[in-house]
């Protein structure tokens, strides 16, 4: 490893040590005093009524959406590429190994 | 090259190799391509016993054997441990495709997957 | 001791598949006592090759001969070359050895509580075992026909234990398809012995290497070879089978079907390594795994991002991990005929390579049974499905967040050690293969984000509000595996120094492996 390294397991050990202990401060600072069960521990949306838990969450296919618009030129033909028949897996197996004894056979040659 | 007549095993091992891999490449239906699974195996094993041949040679037994050369013994216990696997590996892919029937109702490698991306 | 230590070789292959056939008869007396015979097994294969790596380190290459009047007997009398099977067990094939050990000992302590809700444990314990032996056999042996064999092993009971939920039509799939790559690849392999015992007449590694001269038939055996097993550790464009099997896999079997994997990852390097050696063009196949490596990390990754069913994202993220290792290796392999590339940076590339293969192995392990206890809970793999867990799963919620920090390459988790160390060294050899596999790391840590956010974030829904959390026995084996990415991520200079840079000098020293079975001949 190059000599700018400092790896220390007990400064590591002391840094989780002291992270846990500023955030239990951060957490022992909160209100207190609160209400369970009335308006104060309910969400807030300026009034309107929020809607219920499932349609809050967000799901897993929505995430990243811009992503994946921007670039969709690699991922519809990745995409179909990935068609789940068993025959095509063996052509992508037949095709490498050709390729790579051309590839062998050529740098022997020069 | 001496003996041209002993290139045919070679050759026919070429064409048993070359015929597997076409029907794995492009059968849909997965009994044909168990079947085609089960000539490629059938060319290696006639490659491993024809690579021990020897010109003229008998069989490696020693009981009572006449003077000459003998044929190489090793690649006839691998070819006999791979017949052995390919038995079993058979057997496991042809059970899998009857459930696979059963579920699916179709036994088109196309139709019949689930899963795919 | 002494002679356990010297029979350890033949001991660690032997015991579990005593056991594996044991097994069905000692169920029929009581459930209890086939799980303890199962776990015993394991813990005693697990404490052989403990004590048979710490007699590697101190003493070099541990031969064993099979059936002959002494285990180091190599060349019977009056014979030029070996003609027993010979297991040679140096230090890169026992460091793959104690992966495997360790992460089929904590998966099968995860399985416990799974099958107990399915019938037919008698066969999955089986088919457990014998897939253990076939992975360590496979990483022992130094006879080229052997190594199909417990290929071979491997695949049936991997396939097998894939397909073991009859009941799914998904998981009959992924088997089916997992039997069909593994009987293809093995073929080949065995086509590709076929031409090695008809040129030279021999079958031993060792021997073959030092026998070899590069004819065109051995690149033609080169060629088979090499892509047969990158097909069956799936490298990419060889790797579309891979999420479909990992993603159907009951209970612990999918991160022991991952480890038969690498063991197969340990064969292509084995054969490039070792068995070709010196007389290859080292850079053309050096550079042929590196592309495949970084296709590999792309391709898997951003699939990986793209997918809503936890397993398959898991599965591809396997496949991206794999991409590291080969691109290590494959430094270390392109500049291996070159001495001061080798020393300046090409010998930490392959430590890179080689640390990221044991790390790989448990956070992967790890966030695979997380995966499969969601599974076990929920009844469902859709992410689209899923929300607010962490309230219900609390312990799994802090070992999937400690897996998924440490697969992203986050300081000081043992995933960033690695990482850093085949950064540093590709750099040198090529920037922009460095630069590709950093933007890989990022997007690795942006797909597991979201997969936790879906999982376990969110408003606690109200189908999911009885769901408790997994059985004991599961996170006892999730435990077991954090207890030890806690471990190496405070001591990595220890794990490299003892275990990681022995298995990088035997990769690279090809005599020393040929020496010690032909003795100097």
């Amino acid at each position: 490893m190059a000599s700018l390294a400092f790896w220390n397991p007990i400064a590591c050990i002391i840094a989780f040590v002291v992270l846990v202990a500023i955030i239990y401060l951060f957490r022992s600072r909160g209100q207190k005093k609160y209400k369970k069960g009335t308006a104060q521990t309910q969400i807030f949306l300026s009034g309107e009524k929020p809607p219920d838990a499932e349609q809050r969450h967000i799901r897993a296919h929505n995430i990243y959406w811009g992503f994946f618009q921007a670039l969709k030129q690699y991922y519809d033909p990745t995409i179909k590429a990935h068609t789940g028949i068993i025959n095509d897996y063996i052509i992508w197996f037949i095709t490498l190994v050709a390729v790579t004894a051309v590839i062998l056979f050529i740098v022997w040659l020069t | 090259m001496t003996g041209t007549i002993f290139n045919i095993p070679f050759l026919a091992v070429a064409a048993l190799v070359g015929i597997a891999l076409y029907i794995i490449i492009s059968q849909r239906n997965l009994i044909k391509l168990v079947m085609g699974i089960t000539i490629l195996e059938s060319g290696v094993n006639l490659f491993l016993i024809t690579l021990g041949y020897r010109a003229a040679g008998i069989a490696p037994i020693y009981t009572n054997a006449p003077e000459g050369v003998m044929v190489l013994p090793v690649p006839q216990a691998l070819t006999l441990t791979s017949i052995v696997i390919g038995v079993a590996t058979t057997a496991l892919m042809l059970s899998m495709i009857m459930l696979t029937y059963r579920h699916t109702g179709d036994i088109d490698s196309e139709k019949s997957r689930r899963m795919k991306g | 001791m002494h002679t356990l230590v010297a029979h350890s070789a033949i001991l660690i292959i032997a015991i579990p598949l005593l056991a594996a056939f044991l097994t069905p008869l000692i169920s029929r007396v009581s459930k209890k006592a086939r799980d303890i015979l199962v776990i015993a097994t394991l813990v005693f294969v697990e404490f052989l090759v403990i004590i048979l790596a710490k007699d590697i380190y101190l003493n070099g290459i541990h031969i064993y001969t099979l059936g002959a009047s002494s285990p180091s007997l190599t060349i019977p009398e009056h014979y030029m070359v070996p003609v027993r099977i010979i297991l040679e067990v140096d230090a890169m094939s026992i460091f793959m050895g104690i992966i495997s050990a360790t992460v089929s000992l904590a998966a099968t302590i995860y399985s416990i509580s799974f099958m107990k809700e399915e019938t037919g444990g008698d066969r999955f314990y089986t088919l457990l075992l014998l897939l253990v032996v076939g992975m360590l056999g496979l990483e022992f042996t130094g006879d080229m026909f052997n190594m199909f064999v417990f290929l071979e092993i491997l695949s049936i009971s991997g396939a097998a234990l894939a397909a073991f939920r009859t009941r799914f039509a998904d998981a009959l799939e992924g088997g089916f398809k997992y039997i069909v790559i593994s009987a293809v690849g093995a073929l080949v392999i065995l086509f590709a012995i076929g031409i090695f015992y008809s040129q030279y007449n021999l079958l031993n590694i060792a021997a073959l290497a030092q026998a070899m001269q590069y004819t065109m038939l051995d690149k033609i055996a080169l060629a088979l070879l090499a892509m047969a097993f990158t097909m069956k550790l799936a490298g990419v464009p060889m790797h579309m089978w891979a999420p479909d099997t990992y993603s159907v896999a009951p209970a612990g079997t999918t991160p022991m079907i991952y480890i038969a994997s690498q063991a197969c990852l340990y064969g292509l390097f084995r054969t490039c390594f070792t068995l070709y050696g010196v007389t290859l063009n080292t850079a053309t196949i050096g550079w042929i795994v590196i592309i495949i490596g970084v296709l590999s990390m792309f391709v898997g990754v951003t699939m990986a991002v793209h997918q809503s069913d936890v397993k398959r994202l898991m599965a591809y993220h396997a496949i991206s991990q794999s991409g590291y290792m080969l691109l290590g290796v494959g430094v270390g392999l392109a500049v291996l005929g070159n001495p001061e590339a080798l020393a300046s940076y090409g010998r930490e590339a392959m430590s890179g390579g080689i640390f990221h293969i044991i790390n790989n192995a448990l956070y992967k392990g790890l966030l695979f049974l997380t995966a499969e206890a969601l599974f076990f809970r929920l009844g469902t793999r859709d992410l689209n499905k899923m929300g607010g867990m962490c309230r219900n799963m609390k312990y799994t919620s802090i070992f999937f967040i400690i897996g998924a920090l440490a697969i992203s390459g986050i300081p000081p988790f043992n995933g960033f050690t690695s990482k850093l160390m085949i950064y540093e060294s590709v750099y040198r050899f090529n920037p922009i293969l460095s630069v590709i596999a950093m933007l890989v790391s990022i997007i690795t840590l942006a797909s597991f984000t979201k997969a936790f956010q879906a999982a376990f974030t969110g408003p606690a829904l109200p189908q999911y509000k009885d769901v408790k959390e997994v059985p004991k026995p599961m996170l006892i084996g999730m435990g077991i595996l954090t207890i030890i990415i806690i471990f190496f991520s405070l001591f990595p200079g220890l794990i490299v120094n003892s275990i990681v840079n022995p298995a990088t000098d035997a990769l690279i020293n090809q005599a020393t492996y040929i020496n010690a079975v032909m003795g100097g001949l």
